[in-house]
């Protein structure tokens, strides 16, 4: 294989890590709303550790754009 | 090299058949670093860049807003002074709840660390400006500044006891020398990890609504349009995650001086 191709394609691979950034956003906002409407008295207090989980899951999925952008222009 | 050529070729002809005369568009450009004032100091280049330039313009937003905006003093705050109040009492609230009272003495150095960051990531969704916190260097070198901080404060409260923060309690010693390792692998991935974060974040951003905005040129008068709500529509959530990783970059600096003041 070309080593051009097979630098294409893993920065392809590299991207899958955006579904796993997905799931994670998905399950901590959802479990928020399913606690919020639960107890909506405590869904404000709560708000800060929904953006905060929302930003370490998103980052967690980042990394992997970060490897696919190192190997398109980097190496 | 042929397979990029090609592709960057076929990218060219799209932009090439577009009606707007060809403008193919780098998304990588607007984090290219120019230089305004050269400048060699014992052979660095510490050159005036536009990333300084952006850098100056942000500190002076902070100043002028802090120091006008208290300036009077009044008891029933303007919009100016508002916003001034506002932005201590948020970080204020976001340290006693994350250190507690111990935090009060580090108010001066999150404030600034938040005030930078915020202004910095804002400053960026401006037209034809330049996003400070896009390059991982600035990120890097903020993210280790308080990474050797709170280590050293770290030692300094708790002496050679702070070691006893990578040991976690509570656990079977058969598994001590497996989960002591792993402890301090993350601790030291922390600079890394922070910085990573507001950087990636950044960066894919704005290379998103770059990319987009090739799309709205690339298909024209007609069909541009759609692109371009979605382009509006990222937008908003491009001045969200500005603030949001802002916030971020705080919280966590708060959690790191937590760990070092009180460990566990």
């Amino acid at each position: 294989m070309e080593p051009a191709a097979a630098k294409l394609i893993g920065a392809g691979i590299a991207c899958i890590a955006l579904a796993g950034a997905g799931v994670g956003i998905g399950t901590i906002f959802g479990n928020y709303l399913a606690g919020a409407l639960r107890n909506p008295a405590a869904a404000p207090a709560q708000f800060p550790n929904l953006l905060l989980g929302f930003a370490l899951a998103e980052a967690t999925g980042l990394f992997g754009l970060v490897v696919a952008l190192i190997l398109l222009f980097v190496i | 090299m042929s397979a990029a050529e090609a592709v960057h070729g076929a990218a060219a002809a799209v932009h090439g058949a577009a009606p707007s005369g060809g403008l193919a568009i780098d998304p990588m450009h607007q984090f290219h670093i120019s230089t305004i004032y050269p400048l060699h100091i014992g052979g660095f280049d510490v050159s005036f860049t536009n990333s300084a330039m952006w850098m100056v313009i942000v500190a002076a937003a902070i100043s002028l807003l802090t120091i006008a905006g208290m300036g009077k003093r009044s008891l029933v705050p303007g919009r100016w002074q508002s916003v001034a109040e506002l932005s201590y009492e948020f970080v204020s609230n976001m340290l006693r709840d994350n250190v507690g009272d111990a935090g009060k003495r580090f108010f001066p150095f999150v404030f600034t660390l938040f005030m930078f960051v915020l202004f910095c990531n804002m400053g960026g969704m401006l037209p034809y400006s330049f996003t400070v916190t896009s390059h991982i260097i600035v990120t890097f070198g903020l993210a280790m500044f308080i990474f050797l901080g709170v280590t050293v404060l770290g030692f300094a409260v708790h002496g050679l006891h702070f070691f006893h923060f990578f040991v976690p309690k509570g656990v079977p010693a058969a598994l001590l020398p497996l989960l002591v390792v792993i402890e301090v692998i993350s601790y030291l991935t922390r600079p890394i990890s922070l910085s990573v974060r507001l950087f990636a974040n950044m960066m894919a951003g704005h290379t998103m609504l770059k990319v987009f905005a090739g799309f709205v040129i690339a298909m024209g008068w007609a069909g541009g349009f759609l692109p371009l709500a979605f382009m509006v529509a990222f937008t908003g959530l491009e001045i969200l995650v500005a603030f949001l990783q802002a916030y971020v970059f705080a919280i966590l600096t708060c959690i790191y001086l937590n760990d070092a003041l009180h460990m566990h």
